[in-house]
């Protein structure tokens, strides 16, 4: 069908979109690349355009590093844990015979569409704050001794915050995957014998286990970049410094460039490990 | 065929379903509620419900501040025009991809989605130092340009996925019925093309409204948009919990109005067709 | 008019050739069938005959007139496709006038064909209705009403009834041919069923892997297929090929029988075996008999009265001038 000619014409109506973002990924990653041989700190007139590995190196082996590595895989951890279970659940339930059942959808899907410094300011003040947060009601209510989140556990208080955005995400991806189920598939396990809870465990689960991949994968891409969030409430203190915040700090505070950018290209790195297993996943998908 | 359900097992889900969603709604009614209080009724121990003095001088207060109309602008200006600008450029990439496939195609189409994935603090500061180079820091143009970017691989992807979901075959019924290339495109093809296009924008415009890395990083005070107007809120001030709320509503508002409408777009936009 | 002459037209895809150099002639008003299998080049044939396709080599003429490199708008010719390929954005009234409005037809014109058209396809209470919300045999009805009020030199249907049901199929079938009488247009119809060829064609193109294998009228096709190809093809149920001793007692290298050429007679008889499964359908009866040294089983069509059970020994004799012969290379031998 498509001629000699309408394959030059395909050609030049892709060359622009190709050409933004060719530009766009290789201009500034070089650069960050290049800064991140050299020493260059701006604020003591530093610089020295090629020092070798050595900004690798201090990165790595500071303690930071180790800290905001593990700060970030228990984040993006328990955040995962939060949206995949309770979207799970969710979506079981969205699936259910209801009543209203379009009213329910919007008011669990809304938590998404709300800007990260909101969520997070709303959380951080009407919810979390000791002197006047909801939460400090509740416990005085209950007679307990209030609670304060954001300085006794700020990265759990931050887990909240984020599983709350995204568990509408989760929810309505599994629920498109919970509904695309044959029902005849679970008529039939009914008819086989099988109890309701084995019929989650080897027709549902199973059903639902590439939706639940895709759904780790796409979070992951997004929350290993979280930063309104922290930015917001705790700006790094109490262990809530995350890879990305960390990078963002040495490059934009404390104005090291050349170590921030050899952590941007680590971060850039260690993100790109998980983009190759979901870029199989949608490429498989593609045909 | 689906069976007939029990209306006391259906009033029992119904009951569990909207316990669990108000439950997670309950911060942006919270937020709703407390945004037509007045600050001392905001903090009142215990909270006040639904029955107190309703007001609107929060949001009166929160136009009077200096950059709250300048942000709104900024948000509008910035998420419409970089959302229109990518759009631009997607359309005939995605158009070419659906209609001209040819061997590269999925490749393409890849690796644009992989620069999605990109961590943006990879490029953080060279982009700092090329927008001061260009002296364009703190500029809505800057904004624009760099929030096309990165939502352009999603605005790639679905419409690709929507013009390809016109079948060859209705155009080849218009070619038999004697339409030229160009009523073929008028007649057929756009309209069929427009519903696609039009959720990618909206979708976009929600991506871009709520971006909340570049908004703040790379803006100061004079193409702030509402992230950054919002973040701002961060040190408190005295009594402020109402001013907050109604300041959040504000930002929130037509988001939430949007993403209502785009509920099955967002499935579509954001998993890149792995879940269907 | 509508005569269309196809001379060495050849197609291929890359290196790969799925129609080889063919030579087709069609009539004015006929109605031509191509059948075979699924990927014997039949959807080919026709979309290089609407000018969806270009030819590789060769030359089609409609009309005596060269059409070979004309784009398909020109061509003057009207298609149904399979999947009706409606305008979803569009209503019926809509769907039906575009390519009267792509002609540049004035309005009054444009709206006594769709009232015709409407009447004659049951359609007037449907016009203002989208496609979308329209029965499979509604939509069907649609895209013939959008190809007949271009009043086109010929009609080409690209099995257009796979996607309705059974019930719907036959009576889209006898719809078709009554069109077929009225218009009295030509008409190309590519189906892979043998039975709506049989019902509708005035000839028959029976194609596989691109090659013609035989051209004739249903009836000339059902009593001398040309090759064991055809034989196997047309007809239902089934011809029964055999092979071995009992077609060389024929002197050929394969026997063909059609069932309804077999009579159960009380003993003797050529072939005696046992029935496997037996099929009534009131007035007639199929039994599938397994005769001992052959392999396949062999169909009878028996009257509908003739009880006879699983288990049962059957003695079958064929008519003696209804044997079909083919020689080693599977073609029919006079």
């Amino acid at each position: 069908m498509a001629t000699q000619h309408s394959r030059s014409a395909a050609r030049w109506m892709i060359a622009p979109a190709v050409f933004v973002l060719l530009v766009w990924m290789l201009i500034p990653l070089c650069m960050t690349l290049y800064f991140s041989f050299a020493d260059y700190r701006p604020m003591r007139a530093t610089f020295e355009p090629w020092i070798g590995f050595d900004n690798y190196v201090s990165f790595l082996t500071s303690s930071s590093f180790l800290d905001s590595v593990v700060t970030t895989l228990q984040m993006v951890g328990g955040i995962l844990c939060i949206t995949i279970v309770g979207g799970v659940l969710m979506a079981l339930l969205l699936d259910k015979p209801m009543f209203g059942q379009g009213v329910v959808r919007i008011l669990v899907i809304a938590p998404f569409f709300v800007m990260p410094t909101v969520s997070a300011l709303v959380w951080k003040n009407m919810f979390f704050n000791v002197d006047n947060g909801l939460f400090s009601y509740a416990y005085s209510a209950l007679g307990l001794q209030p609670f304060d989140f954001l300085s006794q556990a700020p990265l759990f208080s931050i887990i909240v915050i984020v599983a709350w955005q995204w568990l509408p995400f989760a929810t309505l991806i599994l629920l498109t995957a919970v509904q695309s189920l044959d029902s005849e598939q679970l008529e039939a396990a009914e008819m086989d014998g099988a109890p309701a809870l084995s019929r989650f465990r080897y027709i549902i689960l199973p059903h639902l286990s590439r939706a639940i991949t895709v759904v780790i994968l796409i979070q992951t891409i997004f929350l290993l970049s979280i930063f309104a969030e922290i930015f917001v409430t705790t700006n790094g203190a109490f262990g809530t410094r995350t890879l990305t915040y960390l990078v963002y700090q040495r490059v934009l505070e404390s104005q090291n460039i050349g170590l921030g950018s050899a952590g941007g290209i680590i971060a850039v790195i260690l993100a790109n490990i998980v983009a190759i297993f979901l870029m199989r996943i949608v490429g498989k998908n593609l045909d | 065929m689906a069976r007939a359900v029990s209306t006391q097992k259906k009033v029992m889900w119904t009951a569990l379903a909207w316990a669990f969603g108000l439950l997670l709604f309950f911060p942006i009614l919270w937020t709703f509620l407390t945004s037509f209080k007045s600050e001392a009724t905001a903090i009142a121990d215990p909270p006040v419900w639904f029955f107190f003095d309703w007001t609107l001088e929060n949001y009166t207060a929160v136009q009077e501040r200096s950059n709250y109309p300048l942000a709104l602008t900024n948000s509008i200006i910035i998420a419409v025009g970089s959302t229109l600008l990518g759009i631009l450029i997607a359309v005939p990439a995605a158009w070419a991809m659906a209609f001209v496939p040819g061997k590269r195609t999925k490749d393409v189409l890849l690796w644009m989605l992989s620069t999605k994935m990109l961590p943006a603090v990879g490029v953080l500061y060279p982009l700092v130092l090329l927008a001061k180079w260009l002296g364009v820091l703190d500029s809505r143009i800057l904004l624009i340009v760099v929030l096309m970017l990165i939502n352009l691989p999603i605005i790639v992807w679905m419409l690709y996925t929507y013009f390809r979901e016109i079948p060859g075959e209705i155009l080849e019924a218009a070619r038999m019925d004697g339409a030229s290339l160009r009523n073929e495109i008028i007649y057929v093809l756009t309209p069929m093309a427009v519903p696609g296009i039009a959720s990618t924008i909206l979708l976009n415009i929600i991506l871009a409204w709520n971006e909340a890395f570049w908004t703040i990083l790379l803006t100061t005070v004079d193409a702030a948009p509402l992230t950054k107007f919002i973040a701002s809120y961060s040190s408190p001030e005295g009594l402020f919990y109402a001013k907050l709320s109604a300041a959040s509503m504000l930002a929130i508002a037509p988001i939430l109005v949007m993403g209502w409408f785009s509920q099955k777009q967002l499935v579509r936009g954001l998993t890149f067709g792995a879940v269907k | 008019m509508g005569r269309i002459t196809l001379e060495k037209v050849q197609k291929k895809f890359g290196d790969v050739e799925v129609i080889p150099p063919l030579d087709l002639e069609i009539d004015d008003g006929e109605f031509v069938v191509f059948v075979g299998p699924s990927g014997c080049g039949k959807s080919t044939l026709l979309r290089l005959i609407a000018g969806l396709e270009d030819v590789s080599a060769g030359e089609i003429r409609i009309d005596g007139q060269p059409a070979t490199d004309k784009p398909p708008a020109k061509r003057g010719l009207a298609m149904v496709f399979q999947s009706y390929a409606l305008y979803p954005h569009m209503s019926v009234r809509k769907n039906i006038a575009f390519p009267m409005k792509m002609a540049g037809m004035d309005q009054e014109e444009q709206d006594r064909r769709i009232a015709k058209a409407a009447q004659a396809l049951n359609l007037t209470d449907y016009l203002d209705r989208r496609p979308g919300q329209l029965s499979g045999g509604q939509r069907q009805r649609v895209a013939i009403g959008r190809a007949i009020v271009r009043e086109p030199a010929a009609f080409l249907f690209d099995e257009p009834l796979s996607n309705l049901d059974a019930a719907l199929r036959v009576g889209m079938r006898l719809e078709i041919s009554e069109l077929h009488n009225t218009l009295e247009t030509t008409m190309i119809y590519v189906t892979h069923d043998q039975v709506e060829a049989m019902t509708m064609a005035d000839k028959i193109v029976v194609l596989r892997a691109g090659v013609i294998e035989q051209v004739g009228s249903p009836l000339e096709l059902y009593r001398e297929p040309r090759n064991v190809f055809v034989a196997g093809f047309i007809g239902s149920p089934k011809m029964n090929l055999i092979t071995g001793p009992s077609a060389g007692q024929h002197g050929a290298q394969t026997i063909g029988i059609r069932p309804e050429h077999l009579d159960v007679v009380p003993s003797g008889g050529t072939f005696t075996g046992t029935v496997g499964v037996a099929e009534h359908l009131g007035s007639d009866t199929f039994f599938h008999v397994h005769v001992d040294g052959l392999e396949e089983p062999m169909t009878v069509r028996a009257d509908g009265e003739v009880s006879l059970h699983h288990g049962d020994t059957i003695h079958l004799e064929p008519q003696p001038d209804k044997i079909h012969r083919f020689d080693a290379d599977g073609l029919r031998m006079a």
